[in-house]
C-alpha cells in the first residue's frame, strides 16, 4: 500500500496548469500596473530594462534619421542659402532688442537691488536632441539624448526657441523622457501677458491646451499670450506657453471654456533645451499659526477678497 | 507542430533559435520609426500569437510576459499594460490552437482577428480606466492589418520547417 500513489507517475514533465499560470501572470501584471501608476516605485526596474532596450531602439531609429539626413543633403545649396538668408534677416530684426538685453538685465538687477527685491534667476540649461517620440498612443512624450550621465533630473522644464515644450518626467542613464505640455492633464502655471491674470493651463491630449477655472466673465481675449508665472518652483517666469484661440462663454456654467495652442513647436522634432532646476523656494509659511480655533472660513473669505481684487 | 487538414506536407520540427530570432525581429520591427504610422500592426503580438498557436509548448505566457515588459519600457507606457495583454493573448491562442489549426489559412486569419483586437482593446481599457485619453479609432486598425498579415506571416515563419519537395527515394531512411 505504501508504494501506491494517488497521482499518476510523472511520465511527462508538464509544469503548472495553464489556468494557474495565467492567474499568476495576470496577478503580477496587474500588481506592477498599479505599483507603477500609483506609487511610481518601479523606476529601478524600468531603468535597468531601458539600459538594454535603449541602444537597440536608437539603432532601430537610424534608418529613419539616415533618410532624413540624405533628404536634407540632397535638398541642395539653394535651399540652404535661402534658409541662411532668412536666418540672417531674422537675426537683424531681433538685433535691436538683443543688443540692449545685456544692458537691460544689468539695469534690472541694479533696480531690484535698490528696491531690495530678490534677484531674478537666470536661465541656464543644456541643449538636447530629440531622438524619437514614445510609441505609447495614450500620451504625448518624447525621448531626448541626455540622461543621468549629463546630470538631468526629473522635473526639469524643457523649452525650444519659441516657448515651453514640456517637462522631464523620467530619467534613464543615457536618455530622458519629456512629457509635452499637450499631454492630457499636464499642468503649467501661467499668467496672461495683457492683464497679468494668473491661472493654470491643462493639456487636452489632442494638441491643444485649456485654460481652466477662469470665470465666465474673465478678461481673456482671443490672441492673448500666456507666459509661465513662475509660481510653482519648476518653470522660471516669463517663458511663452500658449496663445488663446477659442473662447466659449456659456452663462449656464460658471467657468468659461478657453482653448489655447502651444507657441513652441511642441509636436515637432528637433532640439530642445533642458533648463537647470530652479533654486528651492523658501518654505511656505504655516497656515493657521497663532489663530487657535479658527476654522477654514475666515481664510476662505480672505482668498475671495484677494481674487476679487485681482479681477 | 500540426499541418492543416488541407496540407499534405509534413513539417520538420521547429528550431528553438528560430522562434527566438523571429520574436526579437518582431520587437525590432516595433521599434522602427514606422510604428507611428496609423494602422501599423503590433508585430510582437502577431508573432507571439503565431507561435502560441503553433508551438504552445515552447512559447507561452512566460514569453508573453517578458516581451510585454520589454514593450512597456520601450513605449514609455505604464508597466504591466502590454504584459497583461500579451499573457492573455498567449493563453487564449494556446487554448484555441487545436481548433484554429484545423481551418484553412483564410479562416484561421478570421479567428485570429478577435484575439488581436482583444489584445489592443485590453490595453485601451486598462489605460482609459486610469484616465488616459482615447487614442482614436486608428488604434484599432492595426489588428485588422495584422489579421491580413497572418497569411504571409504563416508562410514566412514556417519556411525553415518545410521539407524539400523533391526527395531522394534512395535515401537510407
Amino acid at each position: 500500500m505504501a508504494g501506491i500513489d494517488h497521482a499518476p507517475p510523472p511520465f511527462f514533465k508538464r509544469g503548472p496548469a495553464p489556468l494557474a499560470l495565467l492567474t499568476f501572470y495576470i496577478a503580477i501584471s496587474l500588481a506592477i500596473f498599479v505599483l507603477d501608476l500609483r506609487f511610481k516605485s518601479l523606476e529601478l526596474l524600468r531603468q535597468s530594462i531601458a539600459l538594454v532596450v535603449d541602444p537597440v531602439q536608437r539603432v532601430a531609429q537610424t534608418p529613419g534619421s539616415l533618410v532624413d539626413y540624405a533628404a536634407s543633403y540632397l535638398q541642395g545649396l539653394r535651399a540652404l542659402q535661402q534658409e541662411n538668408n532668412e536666418l540672417k534677416h531674422n537675426q537683424l530684426t531681433t538685433a535691436p532688442n538683443l543688443q540692449r538685453l545685456a544692458q537691460l538685465e544689468v539695469e534690472n538687477e541694479r533696480l531690484r537691488k535698490l528696491l531690495a527685491v530678490k534677484e531674478r534667476e537666470k536661465a541656464n540649461g543644456q541643449v538636447t536632441q530629440i531622438l524619437y517620440t514614445a510609441r505609447d498612443p495614450f500620451s504625448r512624450k518624447v525621448i531626448v539624448d541626455k540622461g543621468q550621465q549629463a546630470g538631468i533630473i526629473a522635473g526639469q522644464p524643457a523649452i525650444d526657441e519659441a516657448g515651453v515644450v514640456g517637462q522631464v518626467t523620467r530619467v534613464f542613464p543615457f536618455s530622458a523622457e519629456i512629457t509635452l505640455i499637450t499631454d492630457k492633464d499636464q499642468v503649467v502655471p501661467v499668467q496672461v501677458v495683457r492683464s497679468g491674470q494668473r491661472s493654470v493651463v491643462f493639456g487636452l491630449g489632442n494638441g491643444q491646451l485649456e485654460l481652466r477655472y477662469m470665470p465666465a466673465n474673465a478678461d481673456i481675449q482671443i490672441g492673448d499670450v500666456l507666459v509661465t508665472s513662475g509660481l510653482d518652483g519648476i518653470y522660471l517666469a516669463g517663458f511663452p506657453v500658449a496663445k488663446v484661440v477659442n473662447i466659449e462663454r456659456d452663462s449656464a456654467y460658471s467657468f468659461a471654456r478657453i482653448f489655447c495652442v502651444p507657441i513652441a513647436g511642441v509636436e515637432n522634432f528637433g532640439e530642445v533645451m533642458v533648463l537647470d532646476p530652479r533654486k528651492a523656494l523658501p518654505p511656505a509659511p504655516p497656515e493657521t499659526l497663532g489663530r487657535p480655533g479658527s476654522s477654514d472660513k475666515p481664510s476662505l473669505r480672505k482668498k475671495k477678497k484677494i481674487s476679487g481684487k485681482e479681477r | 507542430m500540426q499541418p492543416t487538414f488541407s496540407s499534405s506536407r509534413i513539417l520538420l520540427p521547429v528550431r528553438p533559435w528560430f522562434i527566438f530570432f523571429s520574436l526579437i525581429a518582431a520587437v525590432l520591427l516595433n521599434f522602427l520609426p514606422t510604428a507611428h504610422w496609423p494602422g501599423m500592426p503590433d508585430w510582437v503580438a502577431l508573432v507571439l500569437c503565431f507561435w502560441s498557436v503553433r508551438e504552445f509548448r515552447k512559447v507561452g505566457m512566460g514569453w508573453g510576459f517578458m516581451l510585454g515588459l520589454l514593450m512597456d519600457v520601450a513605449d514609455g507606457a505604464v508597466l504591466g499594460q502590454h504584459c497583461f495583454a500579451y499573457v492573455a493573448l498567449a493563453y487564449t491562442a494556446a487554448s484555441l490552437s487545436r481548433r484554429i489549426l484545423w481551418f484553412p489559412l483564410l479562416q484561421q486569419a478570421l479567428q485570429i482577428m478577435p484575439l488581436l483586437l482583444a489584445t489592443q482593446l485590453l490595453q485601451a481599457l486598462m489605460r482609459l480606466a486610469v484616465g488616459a485619453d482615447f487614442p482614436g479609432w486608428s488604434y484599432f486598425v492595426g489588428p485588422m492589418i495584422a489579421t491580413l498579415l497572418w497569411i504571409p506571416a504563416t508562410f514566412i515563419l514556417l519556411l525553415p520547417q518545410y521539407r524539400p519537395v523533391e526527395q531522394d527515394p534512395n535515401r537510407p531512411i
